[in-house]
């Protein structure tokens, strides 16, 4: 029998090439000057998802919330072999904390219905960890995070977890979610055979402005539009249209999205620069490893 | 994320500046493809864009996936087990798998078998990234030639049976020529092949030192016509692997450890021939070493990029008398005449992988345009002749000088590192220890010489070194440089005319047919330097840094050249000394 998966993606910053120009005054990230990445272990998720349909048959399919420029994890996750992509776009969902974020994902989530739903154990520009379990809870699905590896049998999945000083093994009822380790798998590379088609791929959004572009500003908004619906099922024909959603295609309740529905309130920001620098070299003698040492102890790092 | 694709700056360069354009219109014949396959390029800019996509995936396997595995790979090598199978190195196996996933192993296959259809050019740029990451690998990856082979000669039931599983990567090939006594001469082949009364074709014999023997399809040079002796006598046959096919050794190497080196034995085993019967070495084989040979080429450049780069990083950070030893002048001479090496070698490479691609696709034209007007058709087939000249030439010419850059370089590499280079903690000894088989595979350095020479005799070197430079106006820095360029091509042409003049036999002229084609190939490679040094101000330093250092190096050439000097004709035996005793 064949499963049906969803996998939630993000697009983020890719923080490991944080440098000066990369944070601004008040501590925040500076999106942009950090190029946009797909979140790493959200492609292990995927990673997961894919051999679940290899072994097993079913679907898979992609969602990502965020600006248009989401797009790109998703065309990605086509040309690594989903077959469905999904973007979650609505300036209304701005400002949306993981509270929030979770809430809106499981309105989507809850209209395709999945046996199970995977998601990156975390994304590294917030570092939360939280979207995945807030998820489940509100679909009522069986948590089960730090997967490593995964195993299906009818409606049971057997699972082995990290748990940081060792691993456990659990059993689980389908539907569930699960939240997936780096160490879990290697991701597959693109096809290329799909990249070559699917870098075609298009949301609604994306191809409204491609039409800006080529209408200009003289054009009524009448004719942009309807070009853009031509457009748009020229796409769909082509099966390249990604599926688009704001917050009243998936029935949100507006209380719960964006700021409104964010408790998280920051309080404070630090921007704590390093100050370091200098180095002290110690030559390698009996007197040099002492004097080490004796550093070492005097700034309490040791003994 | 570590991707040997876009953190290469002269790939770059040359993926921008070469005329992409031109080889993917004739590839992609004036994109008729797109109306039948929804990932075929409908122009040119799309095609380039595919062109990225793809080596941007290649170069993120290769600097990910592969690289951490070479050292690996290296120490454990390939397993030959009881039941005559082999069992790749682990890193060899997932990489194999990855490339097969990401659609890259029918790379220069038509669309139509899952192929990507890609061109000479771009799958040369590929085992150029391929090989800098772990130079065994290029030697599984880089065999798409055997499916290239099937696909341009082999009958299509044989296309349809066997091309699809080798573009999903699933079956692995390997050409089955060399045996122990038949190695540079192929035409001494003994392994046999014969049909039963019902026409079914068997192949028995021993072939040996067969890279990837262990793989699932095997083109296997043999013997159908007993009563002809030399190469006309010899067919080309596909033997699947099966029980009458049998590894029974796996050598034991100096380098390229992940790559398995066989010795097969054929029991009787079925066989399927693969176009005309005796066509085989001259005409199938022949082309198939070609690609083989361009193929080399871009390994040799992966290996001496690699060690190159080892070498850059150690003189910026390793200190000595207080400073960094890239601060000696001895050592910065060094690292520049090892990056000029490579990039030369890859000028060069390029350009026969371009040549190639022009050949082939103007070769498609003139079988498409049969009912053209006369005119037109006369110009294509000009057009073809002149690049099948070049890359009759530049391939051997690419593969000679290539292949010993990467020597050169790793040598030099070990030089740089001094004693850390000679332990096991560098990659630079591996290096080292890979790069010696690429001048020896696909034919030996003196081979190369021997099938360039004819273009040098003939100057196909001025009409290559035309082609690159055109008619046009240089600016003033690189118009002296091109002055000198002809005044070295005089060179060239007074030292044929010596060579031609001894008419005895042809003993002088191969005497000295290796100083024709270096100064062959260092006037072309002035001339590729000279129009990239058009784009790029790094290579206009590069051009002429070329011809200062080689310039002289060519007038001493020549002087050897004209020399008449012959003692290795005439005294061999006194100078080489009586023969060694066996203990």
């Amino acid at each position: 029998m064949g499963y049906n998966c969803v996998v939630c993606v993000k697009q983020v910053p890719d923080t490991k090439r944080i440098t000066g120009q990369a944070m601004k005054e008040d501590g925040t990230v500076n999106r942009a000057a950090l190029p946009a990445i797909f979140n790493p272990e959200d492609l292990n998720a995927l990673e997961e998802a894919l051999r679940v349909r290899d072994q097993h048959g079913g679907t898979v399919t992609v969602i990502a919330m965020g600006l248009p420029a989401a797009c790109d994890v998703l065309r990605d996750s086509l040309f690594r072999g989903a077959d469905r992509a999904i973007l979650i776009t609505d300036r209304r969902a701005a400002a949306s904390d993981t509270l929030a974020t979770s809430y809106i994902l499981s309105c989507a989530v809850r209209k395709l219905k999945p046996d199970l739903v995977f998601c990156g154990r975390q994304a590294i520009d917030g570092d939360t960890a939280q979207v995945g379990p807030q998820l489940a809870e509100k679909l009522g699905y069986t948590l089960v995070t730090y997967l490593e590896e995964l195993e299906l049998d009818g409606p049971m999945a057997r699972v082995k977890r990290n748990i940081g000083n060792g691993y456990e093994r659990v059993r689980s009822r389908l539907p569930a979610l699960f939240t997936v380790m780096e160490t879990a798998n290697h991701p597959r590379p693109p096809a290329l055979l799909k990249a070559l088609k699917c870098k075609k791929a298009r949301a609604p959004v994306e191809i409204a402005k491609a039409v800006d572009g080529t209408l200009g500003a003289s054009a009524t908004p009448e004719a942009k539009s309807a070009e853009t619906a031509r457009r748009c099922s020229d796409m769909q024909t082509q099966n390249l249209l990604i599926t688009q959603w704001n917050l009243d295609d998936i029935e949100a309740d507006l209380g719960w999205c964006g700021g409104a529905g964010s408790p998280t309130k920051v309080n404070r920001i630090q921007s704590i620069v390093l100050a370091g620098g200098d180095y002290k070299e110690f030559p390698p003698t009996d007197s040099g490893v002492a004097s080490l040492l004796g550093e070492l102890i005097q700034d309490h790092t040791i003994g | 994320m570590a991707n040997f694709f876009t953190d290469n700056e002269d790939i770059q360069f040359l993926f921008q500046h070469m005329n992409l354009a031109r080889v993917a219109t004739l590839r992609e014949q004036n994109f008729r493809f797109a109306k039948e396959f929804d990932f075929a390029p409908a122009d040119a800019p799309e095609a380039i864009d595919n062109y990225r996509r793809i080596l941007d995936v290649i170069g993120e396997i290769a600097g990910e996936r592969v690289a951490p595995t070479a050292a690996d790979t290296d120490t454990v090598g390939n397993v030959l087990n009881a039941d005559g199978s082999v069992t790749y190195a682990p890193g060899i196996a997932e990489a194999v798998k990855l490339l097969g996933q990401a659609d890259a192993m029918g790379f220069i296959l038509p669309y139509r078998f899952g192929g990507l259809n890609g061109p000479n050019l771009l799958y040369t740029m590929s085992n150029d990234i391929v090989s800098r990451a772990d130079a065994a690998l290029m030697n599984i990856y880089g065999l798409q030639g055997i499916a290239e082979t099937i696909n341009a000669f082999a009958s299509e039931e044989i296309k349809q049976q066997y091309l699809p599983r080798m573009t999903s990567g699933e079956w692995t090939g390997a050409m089955v020529l060399t045996e122990p006594d038949a190695g540079s001469d192929l035409q001494a082949v003994k392994t046999k092949a014969y049909q039963d009364a019902s026409g079914q074709w068997f192949v028995r014999g021993v072939k040996r030192f067969i890279t990837n023997g262990c793989g699932e399809v095997l083109l296997v040079l043999a013997r159908t016509e007993p009563e002809i002796a030399d190469g006309r006598g010899l067919s080309c046959l596909l033997v699947e692997r099966g029980p009458r096919v049998r590894v029974r050794r796996l050598e034991h190497k100096l380098g390229i450890n992940g790559s398995p080196t066989c010795e097969i034995c054929f029991d009787d085993a079925p066989a399927k021939l693969i176009g005309e019967r005796r066509r085989g070495l001259i005409t199938y084989v022949m082309s198939l070493m070609n690609g083989a040979r361009i193929g080399i080429a871009a390994q040799s450049l992966g290996i001496g990029e690699a060690a190159y780069r080892v070498a850059r990083a150690y003189a910026h950070s390793r200190k000595q008398f207080n400073t960094a030893i890239e601060n000696f002048p001895a050592v910065r001479d060094l690292l520049l005449d090892m990056s000029l090496d490579v990039q030369a070698a890859r000028a060069l490479s390029y350009f026969a992988a371009y040549s190639v691609d022009l050949e082939e696709g103007l070769g498609a034209c003139v079988a498409a345009a049969q009912n053209a007007a006369p005119d037109e058709l006369k110009r294509l087939r000009a057009e073809e002749r002149k690049y099948k000249a070049f890359s009759k030439m530049l391939t051997p010419m690419a593969k000679y000088y290539a292949s010993e850059m990467s020597m050169r370089v790793s040598n030099s590499s070990m030089a740089v590192l001094g004693g850390s280079g000679y332990m096991k903690d560098y990659a630079v000894e591996r290096h080292l220890r890979d790069s010696r088989i690429t001048t020896i595979y696909e034919g030996t350095s003196q081979l190369q010489v021997v099938a360039s020479l004819a273009g040098v005799i003939g100057d196909t070197v001025g009409e290559v070194i035309q082609e690159i430079l055109g008619d046009r106006v240089w600016p003033h820095e690189l118009e002296t440089r091109v002055v000198h360029i002809r005044e070295g091509q005089a060179l060239l042409a007074e030292s044929v005319a010596f060579v031609k003049a001894q008419t005895a036999s042809n003993a002088y002229r191969d005497l000295h047919a290796r100083k024709l084609v270096d100064i062959a190939i260092d006037l072309i490679v002035a001339a590729l330097f000279c129009d990239q040094a058009t784009a790029s101000p790094k290579k206009l330093l590069v051009a002429k840094r070329w011809l200062a250092e080689r310039m002289p190096r060519l007038r001493m050439l020549k002087e050897q050249v004209c020399s008449g000097e012959t003692s290795a004709l005439t005294d061999f035996e006194i100078l080489a000394g009586p023969l060694p005793v066996a203990d």
